[in-house]
């Protein structure tokens, strides 16, 4: 029931309880209590919500960055992982494997915010060999979901 | 002038949906839940591979039996599936859809006077096809006490020395009931008696919630008598591609080619290409689409029971067939009060034979949005119905 719940609400985190339950053909109380269950173990990390900033008045630079690491004795990635994305501007990390160690991306406000992070924050540690900036220009799609107008249901009405 | 028509087609009534659609369509605001078609759409890497045989210029006709290619495809699938050997050169034949294979199987089958049973409720075809191939539709009217299931009984007691051929409609539109090994097993053994072919129509093959489909043709005996109707549309979601297929014995199937090559010539080249690609790397998007529908089966048929419709629990194909009877309203006049006074369009049975009277097709090829919002008006309908409010 686990995964087939995960399926759902990675999609739709806001569906009903009863209407979940119903899909699955499960009681409410036991879907219930898996979720929290899930959220106890940290299976279930937090419930966020995919918005589309671009039709915002918010401005928002996105920057996507590869860096090359040393892992020092005592300290492998790990350790060197927490380093960087404690920094609150990091939205998202990952250990990668191929021509380089670590991709994080980071969320500014300004090209030159996140200029300055990486240039002050990140090129500076000693154990970080180098760095690679791209700047994300556009969002087309996250999450599985395509951030453009829902296209109409075209079926005709009836048909046998 | 002289009467251009022929008399035959004259008499066939047009399609019962047909006339419901007419209605419904004049009505800007309807929410429908009456389609017989998936809402996903085509996934990508088949149509991909559409748009590439187009780029590459492969706009030409194929053989008339349609892609050597696809037609390997089509017998490494059903032998994977369903465990069914057939001979890509000789068996197989890929049609218009399937419905082209329900008409040329019959066309090729038929002489004048010879019965074909219908199972019904049953897609729409079957009838109009069988008089037009000269035959005499025999309707065996299947039962929710039964499950909608065909049984042994109900095939005897239409049984004459004129019976040819039987149809299979499993699973079934609109019923939404399968015929497991068991019942299929006291059916070969009827047809092996009784000398009778079959044409099954398993179009909704890929959607069965209670275990994989079976096919008759795997029973000893019955792949000589079977002509095995197949297609894409239902398990890839590729309604508008129009492409189908029919596996048959040689005999058979040689003169269902001639039928096709002088109408069709050959099915469209596109959608051959896209559905060898469907065959070769589409399992994951079927069984992402059959958990989709078995969900929401799940759903609606909760929420209709929750509100007091009795409801069969259906266990293929993705409709539901609640029963109606009651309100003491033919199934026509309930779809029609519906839809004036809730603005939802559903299907009425009887559009699926007169055995359909006192029930409702509701098909749960929507989204989950989408079917909420239609029940909230057919809980309203049915609690006023109900004197509730």
């Amino acid at each position: 029931m686990r995964e087939k719940i995960l399926a759902i609400i990675e999609k739709n985190s806001r569906i009903d309880l009863a209407d979940l339950a119903a899909l699955l053909g499960e009681s409410e109380a036991a879907v219930a209590n898996e979720i929290a269950d899930m959220e106890k173990e940290n299976i279930i990390c937090g419930y966020h919500t995919m918005i589309n900033w671009d039709k915002t008045s918010d401005e928002k630079v996105t920057a996507l960055i590869e860096v090359k690491v040393t892992p020092q004795r005592g300290m492998g990635f790990e350790k060197l992982a927490e380093r960087i994305y404690q920094y609150s501007e990091v939205n998202s990390m990952y250990l990668m494997s191929g021509a380089y160690d670590f991709t994080v991306i980071l969320e500014g406000k300004t090209m030159r915010e996140v200029a300055q992070f990486v240039s002050e924050k990140l090129a500076t540690m000693n154990y970080v060999l180098s760095t690679a900036t791209h700047f994300i220009l556009k969002k087309y799609k996250d999450h599985g979901t395509v951030m453009c107008e829902k296209p109409e249901d075209e079926r005709m009405l009836i048909t046998p | 002038m002289r009467n251009p028509l022929s008399d035959t087609i004259v008499t066939i009534p047009p399609s019962g949906i047909r006339k419901f659609f007419d209605i419904v369509s004049e009505m800007k605001d309807a929410i429908s839940l009456g389609v017989g078609e998936p809402d996903f759409d085509t996934p990508w890497h088949i149509r991909d591979e559409g748009i590439y045989s187009l780029e590459k210029g492969r706009t030409f006709y194929t053989s008339n039996t349609g892609l050597k290619e696809l037609k390997m495809e089509i017998c490494r699938y059903l032998k994977r599936r369903f465990d069914v050997s057939y001979d890509y050169s000789t068996e197989v034949l890929v049609t218009v859809g399937g419905s082209e294979a329900i008409d040329i199987a019959l066309r090729a089958m038929l002489n004048p006077g010879d019965e074909v049973l219908i199972p019904q409720p049953s897609y729409v075809s079957y009838t109009p096809c069988t008089i037009l191939a000269g035959g005499v539709p025999v309707i065996i009217e299947l039962e929710e006490k039964d499950r909608f299931r065909l049984t042994k009984e109900k095939l005897l007691e239409k049984i004459t020395p004129k019976t040819k051929v039987l149809i299979l409609p499993f699973p079934n539109n609109p019923t939404g009931s399968i015929m497991e090994p068991g019942d299929l097993a006291e059916i070969a053994k009827v047809v092996e008696e009784r000398d009778l072919f079959i044409i099954s129509d398993e179009i909704y093959s890929e959607l069965t919630y209670s275990g994989d489909h079976c096919t008759i043709a795997v029973f000893p005996g019955m792949k000589e008598r079977t002509v095995l109707i197949n297609g894409f549309s239902k398990s890839y979601a590729m309604t508008g591609w129009r492409l189908g297929y029919a596996c048959a014995p040689e005999m058979i199937l040689t003169q269902m080619l001639k039928i096709h090559q002088f109408a069709i010539l050959c099915a469209p080249t596109t959608s051959q290409y896209a559905a060898v690609e469907a065959l070769r790397n589409g399992d994951p998007d079927v069984n992402h689409m059959r958990e989709a529908y078995d969900q929401r089966r799940k759903f609606l048929v909760k929420a209709l029971r929750d509100m007091g419709l009795e409801c069969y629990e259906p266990q293929g194909a993705f409709y539901v067939f609640p029963n109606i009877k009651r309100f003491h309203m033919t199934s026509e006049e309930f779809a029609l009060k519906l839809l004036e006074e809730e603005r939802v369009a559903v299907v009425p049975g009887t559009a699926f034979g007169d055995c359909g009277e006192g029930y409702l097709r509701l098909s749960y090829a929507y989204s989950l949005e989408d079917l909420k919002r239609a029940l909230e008006r057919i809980e309203r309908f049915i609690k006023r119905l109900d004197g509730k409010e």
